[in-house]
């Protein structure tokens, strides 16, 4: 079997798609970074080998997500692309003419336009983190309820209490406001959707022009009540993908599967990364008072990439190499 | 006496030849660095911008060497700027560092008025010879704005990522260097070579990218988390609507100086947009988006430190800009963040979407 390996190192989760050659996606896995991208990319490759038939041949690999740079170098990608496009791209590919993406993540929120199959604008929020996935897990954990069931709840909510839903910190103060005030449970987790929603299209969506058909996509497009509050706040339907909380994967191995179709053969080093040894080491540079953390990365101790300088010192000591990556 | 000022780019170079050239004093503060930043935001008010922060901080290092006198421009118009001089001297002598303030304001009228602030620092020196200052400082300017807009040619054209910074580097220090106006001459000749030398495919095409909004952010990359280095990096040709010698003749010398680009033409197609002064560069931002528009740019980005008020108005219009004109336009703001992994991916997703916009446009035309 032949095809292409997406992969996206987020903040919160780390997601590996394989797509065979006519991009149907055929094994997905979804598994927590807990800081470690590299060691998780690596549980992530073996897994997904274990799952994979002996004789399967990886074409082309692509990375995305935040560690997207750090995974590319390490596995050995063909394209390297921002979350932005890939989600774009994955959205598109599997709904057809979708003019609008709304993705909430762990840590961030981004609203895509497209027009004619291209991204036409973005967005994403800047220096707020209200309304992302973080802020629902952790008042969820506050109320005591598993976040699979947040959902749920906030539908059975027939009156929805107005929160305010301008900054997680006003958020959850309002809500235990309302708490103690006596509402119950479900019309304040409904509310608190509203709010969210209400603060994502005034902050990230602001001035844009949305228009369905509308994907809602990321980890919190599992909670049905953020759904159902978007579909009320935009008085159209919201579709979900089958793939919902992988997309940036998914769009990844599309843009893989792109690369290597110009001829060019993959760079994958193969699904033996997973057993070799990464280590990360990191030092300060005293060549001027910005104190850089050089963060260094060796592959079975030879130095393979180099970042986190200002000046490009050390990242570019290595260049002619990261051109070739 | 010994004279400072606060670091914005390049500005340096351009002061420090005026002063020196009178024969005064100058301490350079250190390059902004993280340290600059801890300082500044340790002493100033939370809700100031950027900037102020950054000057303080500026001031401090720069008193540490030895500085006694800051020598800093000042404005009029709703934008805070005007008063940050005053501000920043209130802070340092809280703060027990006493120094001599000398604020250059652009001059209401006429430039005499100007002239009269410099005698502050210039003392008894012979006007013709202060004049000859101004003019070599003015130069100066023109020069570094010259090699500048030279490395946003040549990075993204480069066959080794990097070697533009550093000859940009060294080009820099060579008009830094020069002490008189024939000096300067040799200098720039001698940092164009230096440029020329750059190894790049000259002849490949790259998208056209325009640089908008607020000056400090523009100037100071320390601020904007070296937006222009990353925009080429990604194989983007930058033009920035600010640049130091244009803003000097535009503000300080009243446009004396003719056949210099002049922030007049964006103010004449702010027009249909906004048709009055909003303070700050508010106004020449939104006519800079329709300009560039006009100028075939595949796309614009407006900077702007966090809170700024001029260029929040001016954020507001843009998307209507953007709309009429067809241009895409994005608005990064400025604060303490000094991670780059963040503005990387925006900076990413924004020349990925005008690259697909362009190649639709030539598909369309072939």
């Amino acid at each position: 079997m032949k095809g292409y390996l997406g992969i996206d190192v987020g903040s919160v989760s780390t997601n590996i798609v394989f797509m065979d050659e006519d991009t149907h996606v055929l094994e997905s896995l979804y598994l927590r970074t807990n800081g470690q991208p590299v060691v998780t990319v690596q549980r992530g490759l073996k897994q997904m080998r274990s799952q994979l038939p002996a004789n399967t041949l990886v074409k082309g690999v692509g990375t995305t997500g935040s560690g997207r740079q750090l995974t590319g170098i390490v596995a050995g990608a063909d394209a390297i692309k921002n979350e932005i496009t890939a989600h774009a791209v994955a959205a598109s590919h599997l709904v057809p003419g979708v003019q609008t993406v709304l993705e909430i993540g762990g840590q961030d929120s981004k609203i895509i336009i497209l027009r004619d199959g291209v991204v036409a604008d973005f967005a994403m929020n800047t220096v707020c983190a209200a309304g992302t996935g973080s802020f629902l897990d952790q008042q969820a954990s506050r109320l005591n309820i598993a976040i699979e069931e947040f959902g749920d709840l906030a539908l059975k909510g027939n009156a929805p209490v107005r929160i305010a839903g301008r900054c997680a910190v006003f958020a959850e103060s309002d809500m235990i406001h309302k708490q103690q005030m006596g509402f119950n449970l479900e019309d304040i987790l409904a509310g608190l959707c509203e709010a969210l929603v209400r603060n994502y299209l005034n902050n990230v969506g602001k001035g844009k022009e949305i228009l369905g058909p509308v994907v809602f996509q990321g980890g919190v497009a599992a909670n049905v009540g953020m759904r159902k509050a978007f579909e009320r706040a935009l008085g159209i339907e919201v579709q979900i993908p089958k793939y919902f909380n992988v997309m940036g994967a998914v769009g990844a191995a599309l843009l893989a599967k792109e690369a290597v179709s110009r001829g060019v053969p993959t760079r994958f080093k193969g699904f033996s990364v997973a057993d070799r040894e990464y280590k990360a080491g990191s030092f300060e540079c005293d060549g001027c008072p910005n104190l850089c953390e050089v963060i260094e990365m060796a592959e079975s101790g030879q130095v393979i990439a180099r970042w986190g300088d200002r000046c490009g010192k050390w990242a570019t000591a290595l260049a002619a190499r990261e051109a070739a990556i | 006496m010994k004279v400072t000022f606060p670091h914005m780019g390049y500005m340096y170079v351009s002061l420090k030849g005026m002063l020196e050239y009178l024969g005064i004093d100058v301490v350079v503060p250190p390059p902004c660095s993280k340290r600059t930043l801890n300082l500044g935001v340790k002493h100033s008010p939370e809700f100031a911008c950027l900037p102020l922060k950054l000057n303080i901080g500026n001031f401090i290092e720069a008193r540490e060497l030895g500085a006694d006198t800051i020598m800093m421009a000042g404005g009029c118009g709703p934008c805070r700027f005007g008063y940050y001089a005053y501000v920043e001297n209130e802070i340092l002598k809280d703060l027990k560092i006493d120094y001599n303030l000398v604020v250059m304001e652009p001059p209401e009228k006429h430039i005499g008025e100007l002239l009269g602030r410099i005698r502050k620092i210039t003392g008894n020196r012979p006007w013709l010879q202060v004049i000859k200052a101004l003019r070599f400082g003015f130069l100066k300017a023109k020069a570094v704005d010259e090699i500048e807009n030279l490395s946003y040619q040549i990075r993204p054209r480069e066959l080794v990522k990097g070697t533009t910074d550093r000859a940009l580097e060294k080009s820099i220090d060579l008009v830094n260097e020069a002490a008189t106006p024939t000096a300067l001459t040799r200098a720039l000749a001698q940092a164009k070579e230096v440029m020329a030398a750059v190894p790049a495919d000259r002849g490949r095409p790259a998208l056209k990218v325009a640089l908008i909004g607020e000056i400090y952010t523009l100037l100071e990359p320390y601020s904007n988390v070296n937006i222009e280095r990353h925009l080429g990096y990604l194989g983007v040709e930058v033009e920035r609507a600010m640049m130091l010698s244009q803003w000097i003749n535009d503000h300080l010398f009243m446009g004396v100086v003719r056949n210099l680009p002049s922030s007049d033409r964006f103010k004449k197609v702010a027009s249909p947009y906004l048709n009055h002064f909003v303070g700050g560069h508010g106004e020449e931002t939104v006519g800079s988006a329709v300009w560039y528009a006009q100028q075939g740019f595949a796309g614009a980005i407006q900077v702007l430190p966090f809170t700024c008020m001029p260029e929040i108005v001016a954020q507001s219009i843009l998307p209507k800009v953007s709309e009429n004109t067809g241009m895409p336009i994005m608005t990064l703001i400025m604060d303490e963040h000094s991670g780059e992994a963040g503005l990387i991916t925006r900076l990413e997703a924004f020349i990925d979407l005008l690259q697909r916009k362009h190649e639709q446009k030539e598909a369309l035309t072939s």
